[in-house]
Protein backbone atom coordinates (compact mmCIF):
# COMPACT_ATOMS: atom_id res chain seq x y z
CA UNK A 1 0.00 0.00 0.00
CA UNK A 2 1.34 3.29 -0.74
CA UNK A 3 2.31 5.53 1.75
CA UNK A 4 0.72 8.19 2.07
CA UNK A 5 2.19 9.92 4.61
CA UNK A 6 4.76 13.06 3.75
CA UNK A 7 8.38 13.32 4.08
CA UNK A 8 7.38 16.54 6.30
CA UNK A 9 4.90 14.24 8.41
CA UNK A 10 7.34 11.59 8.97
CA UNK A 11 9.85 14.10 10.52
CA UNK A 12 7.60 16.21 12.46
CA UNK A 13 7.62 16.21 16.11
CA UNK A 14 11.08 14.08 16.01
CA UNK A 15 12.60 17.10 17.16
CA UNK A 16 16.19 18.69 15.34
CA UNK A 17 19.49 17.25 16.70
CA UNK A 18 20.17 20.42 18.38
CA UNK A 19 23.88 20.03 17.29
CA UNK A 20 23.42 23.04 14.67
CA UNK A 21 23.56 25.93 16.36
CA UNK A 22 27.58 24.51 17.81
CA UNK A 23 28.16 23.00 14.30
CA UNK A 24 27.46 26.63 13.09
CA UNK A 25 29.79 28.70 15.97
CA UNK A 26 32.48 26.38 16.12
CA UNK A 27 32.82 26.83 12.42
CA UNK A 28 32.79 30.53 12.78
CA UNK A 29 35.15 30.68 15.73
CA UNK A 30 37.83 28.85 13.94
CA UNK A 31 37.12 30.75 10.89
CA UNK A 32 37.67 34.09 12.73
CA UNK A 33 41.37 32.78 13.67
CA UNK A 34 41.73 31.36 10.29
CA UNK A 35 41.68 35.10 9.52
CA UNK A 36 44.69 36.22 10.98
CA UNK A 37 46.71 32.90 11.10
CA UNK A 38 46.02 32.01 7.18
CA UNK A 39 47.86 35.21 6.55
CA UNK A 40 51.04 34.21 8.43
CA UNK A 41 50.90 30.91 7.12
CA UNK A 42 50.52 32.94 3.17
CA UNK A 43 53.96 35.00 4.23
CA UNK A 44 55.41 31.79 5.61
CA UNK A 45 55.24 30.39 2.34
CA UNK A 46 56.05 33.00 0.67
CA UNK A 47 58.82 33.98 3.19
CA UNK A 48 60.38 30.32 2.99
CA UNK A 49 60.10 29.57 -0.82
CA UNK A 50 63.54 28.50 -2.51
CA UNK A 51 65.26 29.01 1.31
CA UNK A 52 67.58 26.25 2.38
CA UNK A 53 66.86 23.71 5.02
CA UNK A 54 69.21 25.34 7.41
CA UNK A 55 66.98 29.08 7.17
CA UNK A 56 63.76 27.09 7.33
CA UNK A 57 64.22 24.75 10.23
CA UNK A 58 65.35 27.93 11.86
CA UNK A 59 62.38 30.03 11.16
CA UNK A 60 59.80 27.25 12.02
CA UNK A 61 61.47 26.25 15.30
CA UNK A 62 61.81 30.17 16.79
CA UNK A 63 59.07 30.39 19.76
CA UNK A 64 57.17 33.12 17.82
CA UNK A 65 56.73 31.03 14.21
CA UNK A 66 56.26 27.62 16.20
CA UNK A 67 53.03 28.91 18.39
CA UNK A 68 51.61 30.92 15.38
CA UNK A 69 51.76 27.65 13.39
CA UNK A 70 50.20 24.91 15.60
CA UNK A 71 47.21 27.51 16.68
CA UNK A 72 46.98 27.36 12.90
CA UNK A 73 46.99 23.55 12.25
CA UNK A 74 44.44 23.47 15.65
CA UNK A 75 42.20 25.71 14.18
CA UNK A 76 42.47 24.54 10.63
CA UNK A 77 42.31 21.05 11.21
CA UNK A 78 38.78 22.23 13.13
CA UNK A 79 37.36 24.19 10.48
CA UNK A 80 38.37 21.06 8.05
CA UNK A 81 36.73 18.46 9.77
CA UNK A 82 33.72 20.79 10.61
CA UNK A 83 33.65 21.79 6.83
CA UNK A 84 33.93 18.54 5.65
CA UNK A 85 31.33 17.14 7.52
CA UNK A 86 28.42 19.34 5.60
CA UNK A 87 30.41 18.49 2.81
CA UNK A 88 30.03 14.70 3.26
CA UNK A 89 26.49 15.18 4.98
CA UNK A 90 25.40 16.63 1.99
CA UNK A 91 26.90 14.40 -1.31
CA UNK A 92 27.03 11.47 0.48
CA UNK A 93 23.72 9.56 0.68
CA UNK A 94 23.90 5.72 1.94
CA UNK A 95 23.35 5.81 6.15
CA UNK A 96 26.64 3.10 6.48
CA UNK A 97 28.64 4.93 3.41
CA UNK A 98 28.05 8.58 5.47
CA UNK A 99 28.97 7.00 8.65
CA UNK A 100 32.40 5.34 7.23
CA UNK A 101 33.20 8.54 5.27
CA UNK A 102 32.28 10.91 8.59
CA UNK A 103 34.53 8.61 10.72
CA UNK A 104 37.27 8.96 8.02
CA UNK A 105 36.89 12.31 8.10
CA UNK A 106 37.38 12.55 11.76
CA UNK A 107 40.48 10.26 11.69
CA UNK A 108 42.07 12.43 8.75
CA UNK A 109 42.03 15.73 10.08
CA UNK A 110 43.53 14.81 13.35
CA UNK A 111 46.29 12.24 11.82
CA UNK A 112 47.09 15.79 9.62
CA UNK A 113 47.06 17.99 12.72
CA UNK A 114 49.45 15.38 14.62
CA UNK A 115 51.90 15.08 11.98
CA UNK A 116 52.35 18.93 11.70
CA UNK A 117 52.28 19.18 15.50
CA UNK A 118 55.03 16.44 15.65
CA UNK A 119 56.88 18.37 12.80
CA UNK A 120 56.96 21.73 14.58
CA UNK A 121 57.81 20.39 17.78
CA UNK A 122 60.77 18.48 16.62
CA UNK A 123 61.95 21.58 15.14
CA UNK A 124 61.25 23.78 17.90
CA UNK A 125 62.84 21.40 20.51
CA UNK A 126 65.79 20.98 18.24
CA UNK A 127 67.41 17.64 16.38
CA UNK B 1 15.13 15.30 5.79
CA UNK B 2 18.43 14.11 4.33
CA UNK B 3 17.72 10.53 4.66
CA UNK B 4 13.62 10.77 3.72
CA UNK B 5 12.92 8.86 1.06
CA UNK B 6 11.48 10.58 -1.44
CA UNK B 7 8.52 8.58 -2.93
CA UNK B 8 5.88 10.77 -3.24
CA UNK B 9 6.63 11.44 -6.78
CA UNK B 10 5.96 15.16 -6.24
CA UNK B 11 8.53 17.91 -8.47
CA UNK B 12 11.64 17.90 -6.71
CA UNK B 13 13.53 21.69 -6.45
CA UNK B 14 15.52 22.26 -10.02
CA UNK B 15 19.39 21.44 -9.58
CA UNK B 16 22.24 23.11 -10.75
CA UNK B 17 22.37 22.04 -14.33
CA UNK B 18 18.88 23.72 -14.47
CA UNK B 19 20.16 27.27 -13.86
CA UNK B 20 21.92 29.69 -15.86
CA UNK B 21 25.62 29.95 -14.38
CA UNK B 22 25.52 33.37 -12.39
CA UNK B 23 28.35 34.90 -11.08
CA UNK B 24 27.33 34.79 -7.52
CA UNK B 25 26.57 30.73 -8.02
CA UNK B 26 30.19 30.52 -9.24
CA UNK B 27 31.20 32.30 -6.10
CA UNK B 28 29.38 29.44 -3.91
CA UNK B 29 30.33 26.60 -5.48
CA UNK B 30 33.82 28.52 -5.82
CA UNK B 31 34.18 28.12 -1.70
CA UNK B 32 33.03 25.16 -1.55
CA UNK B 33 36.03 23.55 -4.35
CA UNK B 34 38.96 25.51 -2.46
CA UNK B 35 37.60 24.25 0.94
CA UNK B 36 37.99 20.95 -0.13
CA UNK B 37 40.98 21.46 -2.05
CA UNK B 38 42.81 22.91 1.06
CA UNK B 39 41.43 20.19 3.14
CA UNK B 40 43.57 17.75 0.70
CA UNK B 41 46.06 20.48 0.17
CA UNK B 42 47.03 20.66 4.52
CA UNK B 43 48.52 17.35 3.41
CA UNK B 44 51.32 19.02 1.40
CA UNK B 45 52.09 21.14 4.29
CA UNK B 46 52.30 18.49 6.89
CA UNK B 47 55.06 16.68 4.06
CA UNK B 48 56.76 19.92 4.22
CA UNK B 49 56.73 20.36 7.84
CA UNK B 50 57.38 16.46 8.17
CA UNK B 51 60.54 17.00 5.60
CA UNK B 52 61.76 20.21 7.34
CA UNK B 53 61.64 17.95 10.51
CA UNK B 54 63.55 14.92 9.41
CA UNK B 55 66.67 16.83 7.92
CA UNK B 56 68.54 18.17 4.96
CA UNK B 57 68.49 16.05 2.96
CA UNK B 58 64.73 14.67 2.23
CA UNK B 59 63.84 18.24 2.76
CA UNK B 60 66.07 19.54 -0.53
CA UNK B 61 63.84 16.49 -2.19
CA UNK B 62 60.65 17.55 -0.90
CA UNK B 63 61.68 21.47 -1.78
CA UNK B 64 63.31 20.32 -5.38
CA UNK B 65 59.29 18.86 -6.16
CA UNK B 66 57.87 22.63 -5.14
CA UNK B 67 60.42 24.20 -7.38
CA UNK B 68 59.08 22.23 -10.33
CA UNK B 69 56.81 24.38 -12.61
CA UNK B 70 53.69 22.01 -11.55
CA UNK B 71 55.04 22.58 -7.65
CA UNK B 72 55.19 26.00 -7.88
CA UNK B 73 51.62 26.15 -10.19
CA UNK B 74 50.32 23.98 -7.58
CA UNK B 75 51.49 26.32 -4.65
CA UNK B 76 50.39 30.09 -6.52
CA UNK B 77 46.79 27.63 -6.70
CA UNK B 78 47.12 26.94 -3.10
CA UNK B 79 47.86 30.43 -1.94
CA UNK B 80 45.20 31.58 -3.96
CA UNK B 81 42.62 28.41 -2.95
CA UNK B 82 43.25 29.92 0.55
CA UNK B 83 42.91 33.57 0.09
CA UNK B 84 39.35 33.32 -1.74
CA UNK B 85 38.39 31.13 0.98
CA UNK B 86 39.58 33.75 3.35
CA UNK B 87 37.94 36.36 1.27
CA UNK B 88 34.91 33.97 0.93
CA UNK B 89 34.30 33.39 4.95
CA UNK B 90 34.67 37.19 5.48
CA UNK B 91 32.06 37.72 3.10
CA UNK B 92 29.88 35.03 5.12
CA UNK B 93 30.49 36.97 8.33
CA UNK B 94 29.14 40.53 6.68
CA UNK B 95 26.20 37.99 6.32
CA UNK B 96 25.80 36.50 9.66
CA UNK B 97 25.28 40.16 10.81
CA UNK B 98 22.00 40.45 8.66
CA UNK B 99 23.46 42.64 6.10
CA UNK B 100 24.78 43.04 2.49
CA UNK B 101 21.69 40.92 1.02
CA UNK B 102 21.03 43.21 -1.31
CA UNK B 103 21.36 42.14 -5.03
CA UNK B 104 23.17 44.92 -5.80
CA UNK B 105 25.73 43.93 -2.64
CA UNK B 106 25.76 40.72 -3.27
CA UNK B 107 27.26 41.18 -6.79
CA UNK B 108 29.48 43.85 -5.89
CA UNK B 109 31.11 41.61 -3.01
CA UNK B 110 31.00 38.84 -5.79
CA UNK B 111 33.06 40.86 -7.91
CA UNK B 112 35.42 42.38 -5.28
CA UNK B 113 36.27 39.16 -3.45
CA UNK B 114 37.17 37.69 -6.80
CA UNK B 115 39.52 40.61 -7.42
CA UNK B 116 41.02 41.32 -4.21
CA UNK B 117 41.45 36.95 -4.06
CA UNK B 118 43.38 37.24 -7.39
CA UNK B 119 45.14 40.39 -6.51
CA UNK B 120 46.63 39.72 -3.51
CA UNK B 121 47.79 36.50 -4.33
CA UNK B 122 49.46 37.55 -7.69
CA UNK B 123 51.08 40.78 -5.39
CA UNK B 124 52.49 38.14 -2.38
CA UNK B 125 53.76 36.02 -5.25
CA UNK B 126 55.64 39.22 -7.00
CA UNK B 127 57.09 39.90 -3.86
CA UNK B 128 58.28 36.64 -2.78
CA UNK B 129 59.84 36.66 -5.90
CA UNK B 130 61.26 40.04 -6.44
CA UNK B 131 62.56 39.75 -3.01
CA UNK B 132 66.13 39.17 -2.40
CA UNK B 133 66.87 35.40 -1.92
CA UNK B 134 63.76 34.54 -3.28
CA UNK B 135 62.73 31.43 -5.37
Amino acid sequence: MADMRTPLNKVRGLGSAKEGADHFWRQRVSALANIPLTLFLVATIALLAGKDHAQVAAYLGSPLAAIAMLALIVSATVHMRLGMQVIIEDYVNGEGAKILTLVANTFFTIMVGLACVYAIIKLSLGS
Amino acid sequence: MANAKLQTGRPLSPHLQIYRPMLTMMMSIAHRITGAALYFGTLALAWWLIAAATGPEYFNFVNGLAGTLIGKLLLFGYTWALIHHMIGGIRHFIWDTGRGFDLSVVEFMARASLAASLGLTVLIWAIALIAPGGL
